[in-house]
């Protein structure tokens, strides 16, 4: 029951071969089990669990059950839910019992699914390793001494442990599609403005937007399903109907699925700097394309190379001004001994931020800076438009663009600790995609050298998550990649 | 690029966090290596581009000037670190 897919877990609720409360408590108890080693919880809601359980085994008695009802998953802790803890990997949040929802979190609850607790995660969702979390580091389910990918790392390594069938994550500059990558599952970020950002800590609010993760292209696709909507309380959330990207996956059987789906390869995603394994796997999963009917033609965004510099100013800077918030007033922590207000804001920001957060906020304070708003964020802003109309470019040739999530598998623990640079140039294939605003998404495509899984990323136009689902699924069809699991889940 | 201490000290004040001697040693070194990755956006000439701000080019829309929030206020100041009869508690402003 554990690695089965929503619609077997759907099928087994509605049949009564197991209650929602019996399968809550199947994953809390491999919480217990795990968690101490895997730390991808930072706050298990047992208590609160069963009590969404109990309510969906009503709501399937009852027949008014739908697709999520009673469906266990694990929520970043970046979304605010209310009367639970929501840290967001932070020591500015330790104490902080949301007093509301946020809008993903109230869409998931009405549809009957079962929150287990809340996903660790990078400290605001800033980092690409999940170190960065006040509440430790999370381990990949892989190799206990890799890290599982960040931000949303706690959300990954749950979901290729088995702890939750599916998580909910949040993608600013590749924090769903990175960890999914290394470890080994389905993670989608759709356009921006399709999920309300109502209620989810906000990092950089231009380029922050919620995404899925599962087993599969259609897990995903049944949970995005559930997530997306307009929402008025987000000013950017988008007034358009909402998808069932579910019943975009079914399709005739044919030995050719994808025909004349035509496949982008960005020239510059495949020249130096992939590493030899990452290379060979992503290679080989386009030829799986191709021999699903796919066919594939050379593209080009010759401005990718700028958009980790174009990012580190951007999204620094809206940081910088975001969480100018946690000032030790209304919420968060306070120091404990301050002289006056100035003192007081000071100290309690330097004892509740960690170090790369404090980071951020600094360059994001300087770029916004008189004198060198123009040089730095401007320029950024620039470069962005430049970036968003390669894509354009790209895709007047292709239907999607295809290409590894990240250059190589994923690191040792420590490894980059103390080398920010380095860990931000592991994003280079998944930052673009946040700077234009459009849908992306990764799904295993085999191992590297050393047994870590390989993510294969796939990038449409704006709105074109039913698209690049549909893709994955039929090589998800073709193939077992997506089904493999590491030890602790076999 | 090189920061000197004072430029990092001045932005840590505008930012609002105490940085003690050390740390700010630290930090500097850390964003001297951040601010040369930046550096390669200046070598890109942008002239005549239009600045991005946000992948959705929108009015903000507007809605009728009604009350839609209800008082939560005490919900809200339970997760406050100092308050008393309904106001937030923050060191003496004016003297």
């Amino acid at each position: 029951m554990i690695n089965a897919s929503l619609p077997a877990l759907r099928h087994a609720l509605d049949a009564r071969q197991i209650s929602s409360v019996e399968l809550a408590t199947l994953f809390l108890d491999r919480i217990d089990a795990l968690n101490p080693e895997l730390n991808a919880f930072i706050t298990v809601d047992r208590e609160g669990a069963l009590a969404a359980a109990r309510a969906a085994d009503k709501r399937i008695a009852a027949g008014t059950a739908t697709t999520l009802t009673g469906i266990p998953l694990a929520q970043k802790d970046v979304f605010c839910t209310e009367g639970v803890l929501t840290t967001c990997g932070s020591k500015m949040l330790a104490n902080f019992v949301s007093p509301y929802d946020a809008h993903v979190v109230s869409l998931l609850k009405a549809a009957g699914a079962v929150s287990l607790g809340k996903a660790n995660m990078d400290e605001f969702a800033m980092g690409s390793s999940n170190e960065s979390s006040h509440y430790g580091a999370v381990r990949n389910p892989w190799n206990l001494e890799r890290i599982p990918g960040g931000s949303s790392g706690g959300s990954a390594a749950a979901v290729a442990a088995r702890l939750a069938p599916i998580a909910t994550g949040t993608d600013t500059g590749g924090s769903v599609r990175q960890p999914a990558s290394y470890c080994g599952i389905t993670g989608i970020k759709p356009t921006y403005g399709l999920v309300s950002r109502y209620g989810m800590i906000a990092y950089a609010s231009s380029l922050d937007q919620g995404g899925a993760f599962g087993a599969s292209a259609e897990d995903c696709a049944l949970l995005l399903s559930a997530m997306t909507g307009f929402d008025e309380r987000d000013s950017t959330s988008l007034e358009r109907p909402t998808e069932d990207y579910a019943a975009a996956l079914a399709a005739p059987a044919s030995a050719k699925p994808l025909e004349g789906l035509r496949i982008g390869l960005p020239r510059e995603f495949f020249a130096e700097g992939m590493a030899d394994d990452v290379r060979a796997t992503i290679e080989a999963a386009i030829a799986q394309y191709r021999a699903l009917g796919a066919t594939t033609v050379e593209v080009s965004l010759p401005n990718a190379k700028l958009a980790i510099p174009a990012y580190y100013v951007i999204a620094p800077a809206e940081c910088s001004s975001n969480l100018s918030r946690f000032d030790g007033v209304r919420f968060g922590h306070r120091a404990a001994s301050y002289g006056d207000l100035a003192d007081m804001y000071a100290k309690s920001r330097a004892e509740g931020f960690g170090a790369e957060v404090k980071r951020r906020i600094l360059v994001g304070t300087y770029v916004l800076s008189h004198g060198y708003y123009d040089a730095y964020y401007l320029q950024a802003q620039r470069l962005r438009r430049m970036i968003a109309q390669d894509f354009q470019g790209a895709l007047q040739h292709c239907d999607v663009i295809a290409g590894p999530t990240t250059p190589t598998t994923a690191w040792a623990l420590g490894q980059m600790a103390d080398d920010p640079v380095q860990m931000y140039l592991s994003d280079i294939y998944t930052i673009a995609v946040n700077l234009a605003g459009l849908p992306g998404l990764s799904h295993p495509a085999g191992f590297g050298a050393d047994g870590l899984p390989v993510g294969l990323q796939l990038i449409g136009d704006y709105f074109a998550e039913a698209r690049l689902l549909n893709a994955a699924h039929r090589f998800q069809q073709a193939t077992d990649w997506h089904a493999r699991r590491p030890v602790c889940a076999a | 690029m090189s920061l000197s201490n004072d430029q990092v000290g001045h932005i840590a004040r505008l930012a609002r966090i105490a940085l003690s001697a050390a740390e700010l040693e630290a930090t500097r070194a850390k964003l001297d290596g951040i601010f040369d990755l930046i550096e390669q956006m200046q070598a890109v000439d942008t002239t005549g581009v239009e600045p991005m701000s946000h992948p959705q080019e929108f009015a903000a829309r507007l809605r009728a000037d009604v009350v839609t929030e209800t008082d939560r206020r005490e919900a809200f100041q339970r997760v406050a670190p100092q308050t008393e009869a309904g106001l937030y508690l923050v060191p003496k402003v004016i003297e």
